[in-house]
């Protein structure tokens, strides 16, 4: 029976106040009692068992109890958690009897199922590391690249010899909305990229009183190279990012396993239309951008360096031949198709996680750029080679 | 003078634009009771607990917490009241780009001040009242569902809430995790004395825990039945009956 307080190793009075109205220790050293008391509040002071633990050295037995405990929550039950995994640990008997039942059913919760083994946290990789990690991820990356290009000739196969099984309904919608519904966007991008080139080439031009060829950069540049770029990089964006997301959220959900088990390819009910959809619309897309830009050069040129429409247009004309429309459209077509390739080869690959389909979006954009931008390069050099 | 219950829903009416879910909902849930509401598929049961969470806004009515309208509330009242809720949702919907640990901390170093020691020890004691101790540092990718049912509700849990709801607890669970989780939330009611809350329509669930009970019926659009349901069971109208009989009346 714990009634007298006991020579203490700190004494009690030198805790804070607000330790004493909700602890006290009476009894002896060898079989101490303590009484929880007031109010017990995650939101208020909460006292911590390690800075009284000392009191308990030569402890053989504990009694623990209530005495005008007004409210407790989860602050109580965590003090008298890490007071019974002490006990247990120095083998020290406990006696919970006069707590109140509520309070003793959480501690008999708390050691219920016996802890797993802990697991540490990974350490974030040093900068040299994640680089390292990095290329070994890009470097397993191509052989999984190859692969998704392999399944998609052969879908191709497939679709050609009409055994390829897809909803012609989710076609048309995919493109409605690669193509029709891209078109606001790539009206203001390819106008804005337009405006760019004609200004900053007719300023030179010029100088050596050369204006009227801002119609040969601007048709030029444009047809050939910049409208086919911009539209890949927007549709990198609005379209690649989207397939990713969808495929990868249907990962998530388990629809492409269900697709599996019922003997459907996903690569040709998901990905196939997906990829025909970007390469029929892409070299409209490439098209309408290419005569915007043309028109936003004309407008730059006839309201700011006074180079008659007409005038503009006939140099236009005799700029422009038909090979340059030609290079446009066979690059957008390849930019378009390697989007298309990115953003499902990203979603395909996707984790089971809303954090996962962030990062599959992600990459899909990445990486539809990077591919854009190999590609350019290696078929800017293709043509100048065939002198087309 | 008698206390008001705890919470009380009172006239309230659901609807999507102008198709009406459930109309003209009255009952009222007292400290400590594990309600439930439940009904047949699709008859508005998970937007009713949505609409008492404050998530959906009733088209008509109101909800009472402690006698105080939570709908007629200002906006940092109702986000207040909604601190006082724990709320397990039907997939658990913990954070994917967090830890277990991270998950249940995130409540307590966002609304108490803590130490983060402190954060960190009330953290394993959650996972630990759940059966999780040990799995701190797991990702929700890593776990089954009904662990990430369980890491739910030790998050649910972390202000030590006065009231607890529950969307489908049992969903998906087999016939011993549910048990388990059952017993769970019995002990959590009898230990803090919170109010339980539960969305389901699993039998052997119902009858094991819950207290009181409304029924909503989806041919009539309205609650037809309120009560203890081992007394529905018994003396209920004939389609609760038939309900809680699994098919018999």
């Amino acid at each position: 029976m714990c009634t007298a307080p006991h020579k203490l190793a700190m004494k009690f009075d030198d805790l804070p106040d607000h330790w004493r109205a909700q602890l006290s220790i009476d009894g002896s050293a060898e079989a101490p009692c303590l009484w929880l008391s007031g109010s017990w509040a995650l939101r208020g002071t909460v006292p911590r068992y390690g800075e009284i633990a000392a009191q308990f050295a030569a402890a053989r037995r504990i009694q623990i109890g209530a005495r005008e405990l007004s409210s407790w929550d989860s602050s109580a039950v965590n003090f008298l958690a890490a007071l019974t995994r002490d006990c247990r640990a120095r083998k020290i008997e406990i006696d919970d009897s006069a707590l109140p039942d509520g309070l003793r059913r959480m501690l008999v919760l708390v050691f219920a199922v016996p802890p797993a083994p802990t697991r540490a946290l990974l350490n974030k990789p040093t900068l040299l590391a994640s680089i390292g990690l990095a290329t070994q991820q890009a470097w397993r990356d191509w052989p999984a690249m190859v692969e998704f290009a392999g399944e998609i000739l052969l879908s191709v196969a497939r679709f050609v010899s009409g055994r390829a099984r897809y909803r012609r309904g989710d076609f048309v919608y995919l493109i409605e909305e690669v193509g029709p519904r891209a078109l606001p966007i790539v009206s203001l991008i390819s106008f804005l990229v337009g405006t760019i080139l004609a200004y900053m080439g007719a300023v030179q031009l010029a100088l050596f009183g050369a204006s009227i060829y801002i119609a040969d950069l601007v048709g030029i540049g444009v047809v050939r190279e910049v409208a086919a770029l911009m539209t890949g990089i927007i549709l990198a964006g609005r379209t690649g990012a989207a397939y990713a997301a969808q495929i990868g959220t249907m990962q998530v959900n388990e629809e492409i396993d269900a697709l599996r088990t019922l003997g459907v390819s996903p690569i040709d009910y998901l990905v196939l239309p997906r990829m025909l959809a970007l390469i029929l619309m892409v070299p409209i897309l490439t098209l309408y951008a290419g005569i915007v830009g043309i028109l936003a050069g004309m407008t730059i040129a006839v309201l700011v360096f006074d180079v008659g429409v007409y005038e503009y247009y006939n140099e236009t004309l005799s700029a422009l031949e038909l090979k340059h429309f030609a290079v446009g459209l066979i690059k957008g077509t390849v930019y378009g198709a390697l989007v298309g390739f990115a953003g499902c080869l990203r979603g395909m690959q996707c984790g089971r996680s809303a954090q996962a389909v962030g990062e599959s979006t992600t990459s899909a954009v990445v990486l539809g750029i990077l591919l854009i931008t190999i590609s350019a390069s290696v078929l800017t050099i293709f043509f100048q080679k065939l002198g087309i | 003078m008698t206390a008001a219950p705890h919470i009380e829903v009172r006239n309230l009416t659901m609807a999507y634009g102008d198709y009406v879910i459930q109309r003209d909902l009255n009952f009222s849930i007292n400290r400590g009771d594990i309600f439930v509401i439940m009904g047949g598929s699709g008859c508005g049961k998970s937007t009713l607990l949505r609409q008492m969470i404050g998530l959906v806004h009733p088209a008509t009515g109101t909800v009472l917490y402690d006698g105080e309208d939570y709908w007629a509330a200002d906006a940092e009242t109702q986000v207040q009241r909604q601190r006082g809720f724990g709320i397990l949702f039907q997939a658990g919907a913990l954070w994917s780009s967090l830890t277990l640990a991270e998950n249940v901390a995130l409540p307590l170093q966002e609304f108490t001040t803590l130490a983060p020691d402190l954060i960190d020890e009330m953290v394993s004691l959650k996972l630990a009242l759940v059966g999780l101790g040990g799995f701190e540092n797991f990702y929700p990718s890593e776990i089954s569902g009904g662990m990430k049912k369980r890491a739910g509700l030790a998050r649910a849990m972390a202000l030590d809430p006065q009231i607890l709801f529950f969307d489908e607890p049992s969903a998906g669970l087999d016939p011993l995790s549910s048990r388990r989780l059952d017993d769970l939330i019995l002990e959590l009611r009898d230990s803090l004395g919170a109010t339980v809350v539960l969305v389901t329509h699993e039998l052997p669930s119902i009858f094991a825990i819950a207290n009181n009970s409304v029924f909503l019926d989806a041919d009539t659009r309205t609650m037809i039945a309120y009560g203890d349901p081992r007394e529905l069971a018994e003396h209920g109208v004939d389609k609760v009956r038939t309900f809680l009989n699994r098919g018999v009346a």
